[in-house]
């Protein structure tokens, strides 16, 4: 639980980020959340886990390989996505004026240390 | 699906299309039929709705003994097919929902997408007074008419 906490806690100090979860992908459940009041982690878990798993299917559908970074664009900010080991996936909500590079960044070095 | 009560249908319907869920079956806590979506069989809903509200009696009992108010659901997960089973309040009284869902979905969607179709039903159900309890004498007759209702003969 301490990885998922520390790749929460490195997240969500990059300017614009609203919040982070790991989540597990198959089952859509929340493992470990950091986010602001009023947004419903366990609607973003069940919805991004399945959004992941489809994603999934339809690169390797493609040939090609599961996604590595998944970046969703909105009105109101970006949902972004790293799959990792396990079945994990590293989520965070970002405002319209996010950094996004650096949570990028940040996501990718992060979920590589989750077990 | 079938519903005994058209106000059912609705949020039902939009539950089985968010959620992806094979079967569901909607009962109060005496275990008789609401509305039943994907059985084939009479005795497959007769069956599932007796086993589904003593299972959730037994879950409200041990919630009681371990000191919690109630679980909100009880997931049984399998590799093919899970289950979902959870008791909720409505104006017609406690109701409980059993879905049945494939790897096609989640656990997580699929209680999502149920709390959302409980306040459905709870916001569409007329205001009327609760439904008087199930008396041993009428259980009987009343399982029979709504199983026939429900799958039309």
């Amino acid at each position: 639980m301490s990885h998922a906490n520390n790749a929460l806690e490195r997240v969500t100090q990059v300017p614009g980020v609203r919040g982070s979860l790991v989540i597990s992908a198959g089952d859509g459940l929340v493992v470990a959340e950091r986010l602001m009041d009023g947004i419903d982690g366990r609607a973003i878990a069940a919805l991004a886990g399945s959004l992941i798993q489809r994603l999934g299917r339809a690169t390797l559908g493609a040939g090609m390989r599961i996604p590595t970074f998944v970046h969703l664009r909105g009105d109101q900010g970006s949902v972004l996505a790293a799959p990792g080991r396990n079945d994990l996936v590293l989520v965070a909500l970002t405002g319209l004026n996010a950094n996004l590079g650096l949570a990028r960044v940040e996501m990718l070095d992060a979920v590589s240390h989750l077990s | 699906m079938r519903a005994l009560e058209p106000w059912v249908v609705e949020p039902l319907q939009t539950f089985l299309t968010e959620s992806s869920a094979r079967l569901i079956l909607l009962m109060t806590t005496s275990g008789q039929v609401v509305a039943q979506h994907g059985f084939a069989r009479s005795f497959e809903v007769m069956t599932d709705a007796a086993l589904g509200s003593a299972i959730v009696a037994s879950t409200e009992e041990l919630a009681r003994l371990m000191g919690a108010s109630r679980f909100g659901a009880v997931v049984h997960g399998g590799n093919r097919q899970s289950c979902l089973l959870a008791a909720f309040g409505t104006a017609r009284g406690r109701w409980i929902g059993l879905v049945v869902f494939g790897p096609e979905t989640s656990v997580g969607l699929i209680q999502l997408f149920f709390d959302q179709m409980v306040e459905d039903l709870v916001g569409a159900a007329p205001r009327e007074t609760a439904a008087p309890p199930m008396l041993a004498e009428n259980f009987e007759r009343e399982l029979d008419s709504s199983l026939k209702e429900l799958f039309g003969r």
